[in-house]
């Protein structure tokens, strides 16, 4: 008896509570997708009800509408909720990110490169020392700001007294001499800054084309490897391009512009051939690679090179080009005598490597 | 880029510099809407209304803008950069194209997505007789219909007319301050746009229940042109900085009770110079000692 009469009670509860919830439940197809952040609730299902309807549009628009908001909001009563502004404040509930994805106003912020003092200061470990904003002036007895409007350390417009430092001319006007120093100060400030403002520009824009434009301070050499990379950018690199009026008349070899070259896999059998024979020959030999005596001279003949370019250094040389124009061929005979070792040397260790 | 500007010489023209200048959390966008060459009264009644309901993050300029947009987008440009707006509702009405109405957004000061709508019918707010609801408040968007998810166009215009009601986005909420939405209805090739004024009324339950009562401009739309942004711009648009992406706290895990763990990591220690207690007791006494050793050993030092 009991027993029926607690399960009849806990219906009946359950029935009042589906009761007092049906104003607020509503049945839908698809469940709506929410971004409570946006407050936004996005409803899938296809208008059916709407395709035919001629005059009763707005009353099932706004049926609908009616539904979708009620939806909304008891999703949004759901949130967590804070009184604001102490007990008496208004109901509060604390929205979500928002997850619907919307383009940006304007690009991300890259982050600048650092100028050339912060490079410095990185590279030695120099960290920014905490200075205070006021400064104690003696003259006036109180605290002043560092600089700016009435600094610390007076007016600098107003100084009268401007000493004569030591192994300075006297005659020189030192108040002109001040202010021309402030000048050039700022203006190499300037100038810094608007290097640095150029290099993050840069930095920011990949301007790797910048040598192949023509400005007006390019050597020989750089226009020669300009023309060159002009040359090779066409579509048949530059196999069909007529040569310019000056340019020498040779085709361009695989190395140019590099510092190392490597000979091709199957070029010339016959070079391979003695390489490899004449490596074999001196690491059989009993003599050394290295000719100590021959050494020892070039050595020589090395410092007495130098002592003579210092000396030359130091007194102006009174022979001028004919001097040091007859001076060339016993310097370049002694070169190439040195040379042939060395040579020789490179070329057994690309024999066997 | 600032490299030929000077550089700004007081504190209220660098706080205006820093304000426009790209961020972290970007500013609410701003829309800007215009007349264009032959607007009729529909056209200067939309922006009117829009203007109202996007207040005070829009400008109306009042003036007709002899422009055409999808042919020239120089002129478009040249006005958001001047007045920092990257939304823009563009109205004008000719022959070909009755009651047009272009809606579009800026991404760096240069047209990301334009979609040209026409007008078929229009109701002011001024023709509703009813209590409208305060200059500001934010909307509650909902969209209704598969177009929005089906049709790319469609799901592009969903996200142009989420940015563009969307208003400033707020940590929270007050909940009896919800009282504006704008509801999207895509039926039939129409696109439907209602504004109602939300009646929290009593249910039995903590839920109200809604009523609503039609307050706002209500628009009957078709999509004309479009002029959508590529794909990789569009995907560059949506690229957020990193800075945003909260740190996940590293060693801190839970179980399933909700006890918190995390590892402690020590230095390795010489247990042989461990401090442990000391027990007087346990000591052995000089006298007792000496006695064991046989007396032949010299005092030792006490030993820890």
């Amino acid at each position: 008896m009991a027993a029926v009469r607690v399960e009849a009670v806990l219906a009946a509860a359950e029935e009042q509570e589906a009761e007092k919830r049906r104003s607020v439940t509503v049945e839908k197809e698809l469940e709506l997708e929410y971004d409570l952040g946006n407050l936004l609730a996005v409803d899938r299902n296809p208008p059916v009800a709407l395709r035919g309807a001629g005059p009763r549009r707005e009353e099932l628009l706004r049926a609908l509408a009616r539904d979708n908001t009620q939806l909304l909001v008891s999703r949004l009563w759901e949130l967590p909720v804070e009184r604001a502004g102490g007990a008496g404040g208004p109901l509060v509930a604390q929205l979500p990110e928002p997850s619907f994805r919307l383009p940006r106003e304007k690009p991300r912020p890259k982050p600048r490169p650092p100028t050339r003092w912060e490079q410095f200061a990185r590279l030695k470990g120099i960290r920014r020392k905490k200075k205070t904003s006021l400064v104690w002036d003696e003259q006036a007895k109180e605290w002043r700001r560092r600089w700016g409007y009435r600094r610390a350390g007076g007016d600098p417009s107003r100084a009268w007294l401007a000493e004569v430092p030591a192994g300075a001319d006297p005659d020189e006007d030192q108040f002109a001499r001040l202010r021309r120093e402030k000048r050039e100060r700022v203006a190499r400030n300037e100038l810094n800054r608007l290097r640095n403002l150029a290099r993050a520009h840069r930095a920011g824009s990949a301007v790797a084309a910048a040598p192949l434009h023509p400005t007006g301070h390019q050597d020989r050499d750089e226009l020669r490897r300009v023309a060159r990379v002009a040359r090779v950018s066409t579509a048949s690199l530059g196999r069909f391009q007529p040569r310019l009026p000056k340019e020498s008349a040779e085709p361009p070899s695989r190395n140019a512009g590099k510092k190392r070259r490597f000979e091709p896999l199957l070029g010339n059998l016959a070079a391979e051939r003695s390489r490899q024979l004449e490596l074999l020959r001196d690491m059989g030999s009993k003599k050394p690679v290295l000719d100590i005596t021959r050494a020892v001279n070039k050595q020589l003949r090395q410092d007495e090179a130098e002592a003579a370019a210092a000396n030359k250094g130091k007194k102006q040389s009174k022979r001028g080009k004919r001097g040091r124009r007859q001076q060339r061929p016993g310097r370049s005979g002694k070169k190439s005598g040195g040379r042939r070792q060395p040579q020789q040397q490179k070329r057994a260790g690309g024999g066997t490597g | 880029f600032n490299l030929f500007c000077r550089k700004p010489k007081t504190k209220r023209a660098k706080r205006f510099l820093e304000k426009r200048e790209p961020k972290l959390n970007e500013n609410t966008k701003n829309a800007m809407l215009i007349k264009g060459g032959n607007a009729n009264l529909t056209v200067t009644g939309v922006l009117k209304d829009i203007y109202a309901v996007k207040k005070p993050f829009a400008v109306l300029y009042k003036r007709k803008n002899i422009t055409r947009p999808f042919e020239d987008q120089t002129s478009l440009e040249f006005f958001s950069r001047k007045s920092d707006c990257s939304l823009f509702l563009f109205g004008s009405h000719n022959k070909k194209r009755p009651n047009n109405l272009i809606i579009g957004r800026m991404f760096d000061y240069h047209v990301l997505d334009m979609i040209e709508l026409g007008i078929e019918k229009f109701v002011s707010l001024k023709e509703i007789k009813s209590s409208k609801c305060p200059e500001g408040t934010k909307p509650m968007l909902i969209f209704a219909g598969d177009m929005f998810d089906v049709n790319e166009e469609y799901k592009r215009l969903k996200s142009l007319l989420i940015d563009f009601f969307r208003g400033p986005t707020v940590p929270s909420i007050r909940l009896a301050g919800l009282e504006y939405v704008l509801h999207f209805t895509a039926v039939d090739g129409k696109i439907y746009m209602r504004s109602y004024k939300v009646l929290l009324k009593k249910s039995g339950c903590k839920i109200p229940r809604i009523d609503l009562e039609e307050m706002g401009p209500s628009l009957d739309l078709v999509m004309r042109r479009t002029h959508l942004a590529s794909d990789d711009l569009y995907k560059l648009s949506l690229k957020q900085p990193k800075g945003l992406k909260p740190k996940k706290k590293k060693n801190i895990s839970r179980d399933v009770f909700g006890t918190t763990y995390g590892q402690i990591h020590m230095q390795k220690q010489d247990l042989s110079k461990l401090h442990t207690r000391k027990m007087k007791g346990l000591r052995k006494r000089r006298a007792e000692k000496s006695a064991e050793d046989g007396g032949a050993t010299p005092k030792m030092p006490k030993s820890a």
